[in-house]
C-alpha cells in the first residue's frame, strides 16, 4: 500500500513537472535539444544506418566476378543455407560455423563470468580502501594499454610446439613429446578470448557491486544467513544487471570475432567474420551482405533473449 | 586485414585540383592546371600492388632518372583486384597479377597497353608471350599469361586470340612456385607434390588460406598421389572441386595440418618457428626465413612448379599526362635496373636481356645460370642470402621456368569453388 501510495505520488509529481514544462517556464528555444542530438545522430545515420541499410539493401542483389547488379533476389540467402535443410546427416557449412561460435560462446562466457565476478568480488568487498579499489582496477587495465593483435600474437611463442610453456614442461620431465594442442586449436582459441574479454565481465560487475548496500549484507549476517546464503540471496541477485551488461559485451564480441579465431585457430576453424572477409575478397559483395545481415540477425535476437531474463532498465 | 599505406595521405595535389575542376567547372579553376609552374611539377603516378613488388629503391631510382615521383599504395593480392573494379580512378598505375584478368578485364577498368609504345615490348620473355621456355612449350593449366596477354584494341574487354598490338598487362615479376620444407627437421627425401598430403607430415604441413591458389596445391598433391587426374587444375569442373575438397576435408580432419595462412609472414613464421616443416610458400618467404639463419628449401618436384606473373596495366580513366609518364615509367622499368634490383630477391623479369647487363656476371650465373656462387650472394639491401658456392634451389631459369605444370588460376566455377572452400575450412 505505502509503494503504490508512493506510485502515486510519483505520478502527481510527474504530471506536475510536465505542467511546468507545458508552461515554458524555460528561455532554452524548443529546437535546441534537437541541436543537441543532432551531432550524434547526423554519425549515427550516416555511418550506422545507411551503411546497415545498404546492406540489406545490397544483399538482395545479383553479383558476378567483377559486377553487382541491382535485382531483388533470394539467391544469396538461399546460397547461405545452402545444403541445411536437405535432410542429409552432415550439417551444412552455415550452421557448422555457427554450431562452433556457439560452443566459443558457450565456454568463453561461463569462463569470463566465474573469473570476471571472483575478480570484482575481491576488488568490491576485500580490498577495504578506495584508493586501494582503484590502483587494483587500473592492473585490470594494463593489458588494455596494448592493441589486442599484440596481446594475442604474445601467446604463440609461448604456446607453440617449441615454446615456453612446452620447453619448460619438458625440461622438468613431465611430458616426453611438445603438446599439440597448446597452439592452432581450441584450447588456444578459448585461452586467448578469455585473456582478451574477462575486463569486459569485470567491470559491470563491480560496478554492480559497488552500488549494494552494505547494511543489506550486515543484515543478512545478523539473521543468521551463512557466507554462501548471503551470496546466492543477496550479492547475486542485486549484481545481475552488472552480470547481464557483461555478458551482452562478450557474447555479442565472441560471435562477431573472426581475428582472434582466426590467429589462434591456424585459420582452420571457421567463424562466420572469416566467411564474410573470404566472400568480400572475391568480390562477392551480395552473398557476404547477406551473410552479415544474418549474423545480425543471430546477435539481435541473442541479445533480445538476454534482456528478457533482467528488466535492464528497472534495475538500472 | 587490409593493409592499406598511402605514402601521402589520401589526398593528393591532383585529386584536389580534379575535385575542384569538377565541382567549379568554372574556367578559372580549371585554367589552374595550365600555369606553367605547376606544369612543370614533376608528375605524380600512384603504383597499386601488393607490398613485395614496392621497392623504395625503385621509386627513388625512377625519381632520380625520370623525374617520375612515385607513390606507392600497397594493398593485398585480393584487394589489388578489389580496388581496380571499385575504385578504378584511385590509382595511375597497377601491378596486378594476370590471373586477375579475367576478372578486372569485363569491369573495363583497365585500358590496354599500346605494344607500339612499348620499346622492349618484343623482348619480353616468351613463357609470357608464347608459353615456351627455350623453344619448349610449358604446361598452360590455369590462366596462363600468354592467354590472357593480348587485346583487339585498346578499350576491348575480351581477349584476342591471336598476338596483337594491344597489351594486358607489361610483366614486373613472375616465378615458379612450389614447397618449401625444413630440410634439418625432415628424414629422407622430398620429391613430389604428394608430399604436402603425406599423413608422414601429420600435424607439420600447411597450406594457404587463398582458396584460388591453395586449390591448385591441393591439386597438384592429389593428382601427384595418382587419385585423380584433372582436366585443366586452373579450370575445375563441379565434380573436380567436389572431390578436391572432399580429400582436403579428409586430410584435415586426419590432422594433416598445423594451421593455414594468409599473409606471406605468416607463412614465415611458421617455418621458422618449425610449426610446420613442409608447407605451400613463396620464394620471397623462404629468403626471409634463410636470412634468419634458418635452413629452408624451396624444393623442386617431380610434377614441376605452379606459377605465377604480375604486371603493369593503366587505368581506363587515366589522364594523358599520366599516361604518358606511365610509359616512361614502364619503358625505364624493362630497362634493367629495376629487373636487376628484383631479380636479387629471387624473381624473373620480363626482359631477361638487360636484366643480364644490369647484373654482376657472378649474380646472373646463380640467379639465371643455375651455378655455383662464385662470391657471397647479397640481397639489394645488403644482407647475406647465400655464402659462396651455393647453388639456387631449382637450378637455372630454364630449368625451373622450364617445368611449370600450371599458373594461378579464376576458375569458371569461381563462386562454387569459394563455396566449397569455406565448407573446407569450417569441417
Amino acid at each position: 500500500m505505502d509503494a503504490a501510495a508512493r506510485t502515486g505520488a510519483s505520478n502527481a509529481e510527474k504530471g506536475a513537472s510536465t505542467a511546468t514544462r507545458n508552461r515554458r517556464t524555460s528561455w532554452t528555444p524548443a529546437w535546441v535539444p534537437y541541436a543537441q542530438a543532432a551531432p550524434l545522430a547526423l554519425v549515427f545515420f550516416l555511418f550506422f544506418v545507411l551503411p546497415l541499410v545498404a546492406t540489406f539493401v545490397v544483399s538482395f542483389w545479383n553479383y558476378t566476378e567483377y559486377s553487382i547488379e541491382p535485382a531483388f533476389v533470394f539467391s544469396n540467402y538461399q546460397d547461405v543455407f545452402y545444403g541445411c535443410f536437405s535432410g542429409s546427416s552432415r550439417l551444412c557449412t552455415t550452421f557448422a560455423t555457427y554450431l562452433s561460435t556457439l560452443k566459443f560462446v558457450a565456454i568463453v562466457w561461463a569462463v569470463t563470468l566465474f573469473i570476471g565476478f571472483t575478480v570484482a568480488y575481491f576488488l568490491a568487498f576485500h580490498v577495504r580502501t578506495l584508493p586501494m579499489q582503484i590502483a587494483l582496477f587500473m592492473v585490470c587495465t594494463i593489458p588494455f594499454w596494448t592493441s589486442n593483435v599484440i596481446r594475442m600474437i604474445s601467446w604463440i611463442p609461448l604456446l607453440g610446439r617449441n615454446g615456453l610453456v612446452n620447453e619448460t614442461l619438458q625440461s622438468i620431465g613431465l611430458i616426453d613429446a611438445p603438446l599439440e594442442w597448446l597452439l592452432y586449436s581450441d584450447f588456444a582459441v578459448t585461452l586467448a578470448l578469455v585473456h582478451l574479454y574477462t575486463l569486459f565481465m569485470v567491470v559491470p560487475i563491480f560496478n554492480s557491486m559497488m552500488r549494494i548496500d552494505r547494511s543489506l549484507i550486515e543484515a543478512a549476517y545478523d539473521a543468521g544467513a551463512s557466507g554462501w546464503q548471503t551470496l546466492t540471496n543477496i550479492i547475486i541477485p542485486l549484481v545481475k544487471p552488472g552480470i547481464l551488461i557483461g555478458s551482452i559485451f562478450v557474447v555479442t564480441i565472441v560471435t562477431g570475432d573472426y581475428l582472434t579465431i582466426g590467429i589462434m585457430g591456424g585459420q582452420q576453424i571457421a567463424s562466420v567474420g572469416k566467411v564474410i572477409q573470404t566472400q568480400i575478397n572475391f568480390l562477392q559483395f551480395p552473398i557476404a551482405a547477406a551473410n552479415a545481415i544474418v549474423l545480425l540477425a543471430v546477435v539481435l535476437v541473442t541479445i533480445w533473449g538476454m534482456l528478457r531474463l533482467v528488466d535492464i532498465r528497472k534495475e538500472l | 586485414m587490409t593493409i592499406l599505406t598511402e605514402t601521402r595521405g589520401g589526398v593528393t595535389r591532383r585529386s584536389i585540383l580534379k575535385g575542384s575542376a569538377a565541382l567549379g567547372g568554372a574556367a578559372l579553376v580549371t585554367k589552374v592546371t595550365g600555369f606553367p609552374a605547376l606544369a612543370q611539377e614533376p608528375v605524380t603516378l600512384r603504383y597499386l600492388s601488393t607490398a613485395v613488388n614496392q621497392s623504395p629503391a625503385i621509386a627513388e631510382k625512377a625519381g632520380e632518372d625520370l623525374g617520375i615521383k612515385i607513390e606507392y599504395i600497397a594493398v593485398t593480392t585480393d584487394d589489388v583486384a578489389k580496388r581496380v573494379i571499385t575504385q578504378p580512378n584511385s590509382f595511375d598505375l597497377v601491378d596486378t597479377e594476370y590471373f586477375a584478368l579475367p576478372k578486372l578485364l569485363p569491369s573495363g577498368n583497365i585500358m590496354g597497353l599500346d605494344a607500339k609504345k612499348i620499346k622492349l615490348a618484343d623482348k619480353i620473355a616468351t613463357v609470357i608471350r608464347d608459353g615456351t621456355v627455350d623453344g619448349k612449350k610449358v604446361g598452360l593449366d590455369g590462366t596462363a599469361p600468354t592467354e590472357v596477354l593480348y587485346l583487339p584494341d585498346e578499350e576491348a574487354t575480351e581477349f584476342a586470340s591471336e598476338p596483337t598490338d594491344f597489351l594486358t598487362l607489361i610483366p614486373t615479376t613472375y616465378n615458379a612456385d612450389t614447397l618449401g620444407i625444413r630440410p634439418d627437421l625432415i628424414d629422407g627425401p622430398v620429391d613430389s607434390w604428394a608430399a604436402l598430403l603425406d599423413p608422414k607430415f601429420k600435424g607439420k604441413a600447411a597450406t594457404l588460406n587463398i582458396p584460388s591458389i591453395g586449390i591448385m596445391d591441393a591439386a597438384m598433391a592429389i593428382e601427384a598421389r595418382g587419385d585423380m587426374k584433372y582436366a585443366d587444375k586452373g579450370n575445375m569442373t563441379r565434380d573436380e572441386i567436389d572431390a578436391t575438397i572432399a580429400a582436403l576435408i579428409e586430410a584435415k580432419r586426419n590432422g594433416q595440418f598445423r594451421a593455414f595462412w594468409t599473409d606471406f609472414n605468416e607463412s614465415v613464421n611458421l617455418m621458422a618457428s618449425g610449426e610446420v616443416v613442409i608447407q605451400s610458400m613463396w620464394s620471397p618467404a623462404v629468403t626471409a626465413v634463410r636470412t634468419q639463419g634458418i635452413a629452408c628449401k624451396y624444393q623442386p618436384l617431380k610434377e614441376g612448379y605452379r606459377a605465377w606473373a604480375s604486371g603493369f596495366g593503366l587505368p581506363i580513366a587515366i589522364d594523358d599526362r599520366e599516361k604518358d609518364a606511365a610509359y616512361e615509367f614502364i619503358n625505364w622499368f624493362l630497362s634493367g635496373w629495376a629487373g636487376a634490383h628484383l631479380a636479387k630477391q629471387g624473381y624473373y623479369t620480363a626482359v631477361l636481356e638487360t636484366t643480364e647487363q644490369a647484373m654482376e656476371p657472378y649474380e646472373w650465373a646463380y640467379w639465371f645460370e643455375g651455378k655455383p656462387a662464385e662470391k657471397d650472394i647479397m640481397s639489394p639491401d645488403g644482407k647475406l642470402l647465400e655464402k659462396a658456392g651455393a647453388v639456387r634451389d631449382g637450378g637455372s631459369y630454364n630449368e625451373r621456368m622450364g617445368a611449370v605444370a600450371c599458373w594461378n588460376a579464376v576458375m569458371d566455377e569461381n563462386i562454387y569453388m569459394i563455396r566449397k572452400w569455406n565448407e573446407f575450412i569450417a569441417a
